[in-house]
């Protein structure tokens, strides 16, 4: 029963994706309709093997941009959320900025940044803006979910204060910083497509996202697809990686990480 | 304040690990949950804290750990010169409290890296620890591949490996069934009878403080105080016979008695 279940959950997906395209191809072969309004599947295939160079390049630049917002975003979350949790003041004075820089949306900050930042920079700071909050908050959490039993025994050894957070608190804070690190990875991609949007409409850019805004002008449909396409499967591929490391790291004793019988 | 604080050289001389005179606790909200409280226990002493849930006989047990400051009285606790590694204090919570993410032996460990103990020494003292616990076997697993009892073991191992003078005990067995509470007793029996430790046992189990311990002093509901204070003398070493001796049924009969009163202001009891 489970083995049908699991195998059933592997291949209804599969299953579903397959008529969705058939559906979609017919729809288009049947009505005739153009590439420049809707392009069928295989066009799209098409288009993505022809125009690869071009894309392949773009691609080069959104995950390169991506990856240096994630790194900003995680090591600017974990610093601000260890600074946070050793002076109060310190949170007190600073969450609340922290609170409005995610809450207020990246899209309309992202012109304002592309005029005062030279535009790489720009797009990996929107990277960053969208990225770190859930480290911040996440890491946040972490460290100050430590069992209470166990910081009364570093206390009654009388553990340091480095000790305290190298033995426990960032242990104890671990889960929660690897689940704001995968929420961080999807939103550094959507925080480097925004920018590069914003960007693109400036007049210049090369990754993906401009590539989606370029190829809108020309009423380049079909590569708009591919592009499209290219990035959903960067997204799936950040947050797949980002959740293995998670597990592997956590193997060992988490329970989330744990099967459900053992 | 009832008398001058007396030194720790003097309650050495005299021949007590602790005591605490007058000592009293009220929270920050305005619950007092202690006191006041005058406690002697001598060296090498078993003594049992009984009471009713919420007594303040777990605050009684913090404040001689300085886990928690009293707010009126003072707490003498005797030390020995602290070295490397040794540290006077071992305390065993109610649950088990290891960290996940370390195996039994890094558990262990952690008191002496805290201390920064040579690592050789350290390695040594693990050992032996774990095999007064009877886990010699378990250093490399991780807790959650343990059982209740044997968590409680590696729990009661971390405490003993610094060589503590006294062992702080806070319900450690409360959440274990029967059977593997009755090993860990009888097991905590004979560490104590081998290693001469000052044990304070806090517990709200009358035939748990019986069976174990040289003195019962039961506690009255919150604010906590002592109400009664009893002698459990037989004839030692105690052992499954004692459990099921007449003599055991008789005590249990007695501290039943006094504790009852404790119990009968209490909602939900």
């Amino acid at each position: 029963m489970s083995s049908l279940q699991n195998l059933g959950r592997m291949l209804l997906p599969v299953v579903v994706l397959a008529a969705g395209l058939a559906l979609w191809e017919f729809v288009v072969r049947i009505n005739d309709i153009q590439p420049y309004v809707l392009p069928s599947p295989t066009t799209v295939f098409q288009t993505l093997v022809s125009d690869w160079p071009v894309l392949s390049e773009s691609l080069g630049v959104t995950l390169l941009t991506t990856l240096e917002g994630f790194i900003a975003a995680a090591v600017g979350g974990v610093a601000l959320a260890l600074l946070f949790n050793q002076s109060k003041w310190l949170e007190y004075s600073l969450f609340p900025y922290a609170v409005i820089l995610q809450v207020t949306p990246v899209i309309a900050i992202a012109p304002l940044l592309l005029i005062y930042l030279p535009q790489q920079t720009a797009v990996i700071v929107c990277a960053w803006i969208v990225g770190f909050f859930p480290v911040l908050s996440n890491t946040t959490l972490g460290l100050n979910s430590v069992d209470r039993n166990l910081a009364g025994l570093f206390q009654l050894y009388g553990a340091s204060r480095l000790q305290t957070l190298r033995y426990l608190k960032l242990p104890a804070a671990l889960p929660f910083i690897l689940g704001g690190l995968r929420i961080a990875g999807g939103l550094s991609l959507i925080g480097a497509v925004v920018a590069e949007i914003a960007a693109g409409a400036a007049g210049a850019g090369s990754g993906l996202a401009f590539r989606i805004a370029e190829s809108g002008y020309r009423l380049n449909i079909p590569r708009m697809f591919a592009a499209l396409l290219l990035l959903s499967v960067a997204g799936i591929v950040i947050y797949g990686l980002l959740a293995l490391v998670s597990h592997l790291v956590l193997r060992r004793w988490h329970e989330s990480a744990l099967g459900k019988e053992n | 304040m009832a008398e001058p604080a007396l030194s720790e050289t003097d309650i050495d001389a005299a021949g007590f690990a602790v005591r605490l005179r007058a000592v009293g606790k009220t929270y920050d909200n305005g619950v007092t949950a202690l006191g006041p409280l005058d406690l002697d226990v001598a060296k090498g002493e078993f003594v049992s804290l009984l009471g009713p849930s919420g007594c303040g006989k777990s605050t009684a047990l913090r404040l001689i750990a300085a886990l928690s400051t009293p707010s009126a009285g003072t707490v003498n606790v005797s030390h020995r010169a602290k070295a490397d590694g040794r540290h006077p204090i071992g305390f065993v919570f109610q649950e088990p409290t290891l960290m996940p993410w370390g195996s039994v032996r890094d558990n262990v460990r952690l008191p002496l890296k805290l201390a920064r103990a040579p690592s050789a020494e350290a390695d040594r003292r693990i050992e032996e620890a774990l095999a007064q616990v009877g886990l010699a076997e378990f250093a490399d697993a991780y807790p959650r591949e343990l059982s209740g009892g044997m968590k409680m073991r590696v729990s009661l191992a971390r405490a003993l490996v610094t060589d503590p003078d006294i062992l702080l005990l806070d319900e450690p067995f409360a959440a274990l069934d029967e059977i593997t509470r009755f090993r860990l007793n009888n097991d905590l029996l004979a560490l104590w009878r081998k290693l001469h430790k000052t044990v304070i046992f806090v517990t709200h189990s009358v035939f748990e403080s019986v069976y174990l311990s040289q003195r019962v002093i039961v506690m009255t509901a919150r604010p906590g105080r002592i109400s009664a204070e009893f002698r459990i003398a037989t004839v030692e070493p105690r052992g499954e016979e004692f459990r099921t001796s007449v003599d055991y049924a008789g005590y249990c009969r007695e501290v039943s008695g006094a504790l009852a009163p404790s119990y009968s202001g209490q909602r939900g009891a």
